[in-house]
């Protein structure tokens, strides 16, 4: 191949991915931005793929591809993320082979790539297996100017977790059904609270504070587990902060909130979209009243409502652009006039479509 | 032959009236009856949840409460209703069965059989206390 032929190879490569960073691929970015420009940046997020052994080397399809299909847009992305975060639930029923399939997708990233716990990563041998893969279970670090909290949110009471069931097996199985009335309020616990006291300890108040969790660190609806059991004391920690954001998975759709100076945003699943708690006849549900729901999913298209998403970080604050695969994309950023998270073209009422409407 | 038991299902049915006519009045049923029809009734809903969260129902592991937490976001309530991706109106047990050849990559149930009535029974418990609202979107 000839040098010129490399070079406009190149320029397509480019071109195809600024098309795509235009709208038409399904991702899911954050921006933080600063009052320097420079130091504005973008990283990717990836969550819930839920891969799923059906036996011997078969996976659930559906699945596979959701997650197939986001890591290899990731990697298209111009400007090129600075990172990517996976936000739990690699695995449906925490076992090796779905592990081990999931960690193989994701190590096609070209990013550094860091990995938040799910409940369906855990409750098979409490997460000993994922942390052999991907590390610790909850850690911090610094990112031009940001510190980036990741915590294991989906811990459980001890006697849930270590006496009531007769095998691993079973207990994993309780907890990965969503609606299952035996399963358990997910929380951060004694332990990692303390942790997180002593690591914000020495990040000054003015510095920007964003938070990975996969539940939400808000109290939403119990019987779905969008919850956190200890949610206000984690809250109280983040509350000296001029700037703080918590980000989070599990709920497989669009979600914003504003409690105090936190910001709450949710990112899509790339497996399988989830209901709404409101459009569950019989929840008794707290729900936050700014979200503007993401549309409807038709279920003849397998990808729709699933995604993944971009964030930006600009001065500090968090704007997602949630990239669909059926949908037109949804940026959802926080507004410094109103001093909460805003869907930059649907937040008005008068705004809405109707696949909007959630019953 | 035929005519045989032709003949014998007739005074099966004179003796059944007759005795019904002696014994019992249709117009009464007790606090028991009641509770014996409900509990018949959740049986059926007991085991459509059953078969909801199983992993069996389809051919993959996938279940059906996997995305439909409760039941959530299928809409019992408005079907019959015009689907629009296949085209004509269809009744909620011809989605039942076009989710489990879908997603749950499973073989459809007959339209007829215990599993589609209990399903049906289930969904429409979670979704009870909602106006019907046929042909809705």
């Amino acid at each position: 191949m000839s040098s010129r032929s490399t070079i406009s190879r190149r320029r397509f490569l480019k071109a195809a991915g600024m098309a795509a960073g235009a709208g038409l691929l399904p991702v899911s970015s954050v921006r933080l931005s600063f009052a320097d420009e420079k130091k504005d940046f973008t990283f990717a997020y990836i969550s819930d793929a839920h891969i799923q052994h059906i036996r011997g080397t078969k996976f659930v399809r559906n699945w596979d591809r959701g997650l197939i299909r986001a890591v290899a847009e990731t990697n298209l992305m111009v400007p090129e993320p600075d990172f990517v975060m996976f936000g739990g639930d690699l695995a449906q029923l925490g076992t090796k082979p779905e592990l081990d399939h999931g960690a193989e997708m994701l190590s096609k990233l070209k990013h550094k790539t860091y990995c938040v716990m799910g409940e369906h990563d855990y409750y098979l041998d409490l997460g000993e297996h994922w942390s052999k893969l991907f590390g610790p279970q909850y850690y911090s670090f610094d990112h031009k100017g940001v510190h980036f909290v990741v915590l294991n949110s989906i811990l459980t009471f001890d006697e849930w977790t270590h006496e009531r069931w007769p095998s691993a097996e079973q207990r994993m199985l309780e907890m990965a059904g969503l609606d299952n009335p035996n399963g358990s309020p997910f929380m951060v616990g004694e332990k990692q609270r303390d942790w997180l006291k002593q690591d914000l300890a020495a990040v000054p108040t003015t510095t920007p504070v964003v938070v990975f969790s996969h539940s939400p660190i808000q109290k939403i609806y119990k019987g779905w587990n969008f919850w956190t059991e200890d949610a206000e004391e984690v809250q109280a920690l983040l509350k000296p902060y001029a700037s703080a954001t918590v980000l989070y998975g599990h709920v497989h759709q669009i979600q914003y909130n504003q409690i105090g100076n936190i910001a709450f945003q949710s990112v899509m699943a790339t497996a399988w979209p989830w209901p709404y708690p409101e459009s569950y006849a019989h929840a008794e549900m707290d729900w936050p009243v700014m979200t503007v729901p993401m549309n409807r999913a038709d279920p003849f298209f397998e990808r729709d409502a699933t995604g993944w998403q971009t964030v930006d970080l600009m001065k500090g604050r968090t704007g997602l652009n949630y990239t669909l695969y059926n949908n037109t994309a949804r940026t959802v950023k926080f507004c410094t006039k109103t001093g909460r998270p805003r869907d930059v073209s649907y937040q008005d009422e008068s705004a809405r479509i109707p696949p909007q409407m959630h019953y | 032959m035929w005519k045989k038991y032709a003949g014998i299902a007739v005074v099966v049915v004179i003796l059944t009236v007759a005795a019904a006519s002696v014994w019992v009045h249709t117009d009464e049923f007790t606090g028991e009856d009641l509770q014996r029809w409900n509990k018949e009734y959740q049986s059926v809903v007991a085991y459509g949840r059953e078969l909801w969260v199983s992993a069996e129902l389809g051919n993959n592991g996938v279940s059906c409460a996997q995305c439909h937490p409760n039941g959530a976001n299928t809409h019992p309530e408005t079907y019959p209703k015009f689907q629009q991706q296949l085209g004509k109106v269809v009744a909620l047990r011809d989605m039942i069965n076009w989710c489990l050849r879908n997603p749950l990559e499973g073989d459809p149930l007959e339209l007829d059989s215990a599993e589609m009535i209990a399903i049906e029974a289930y969904l429409m418990t979670e979704r009870k206390g909602v106006a019907i609202a046929p042909g809705k979107h």
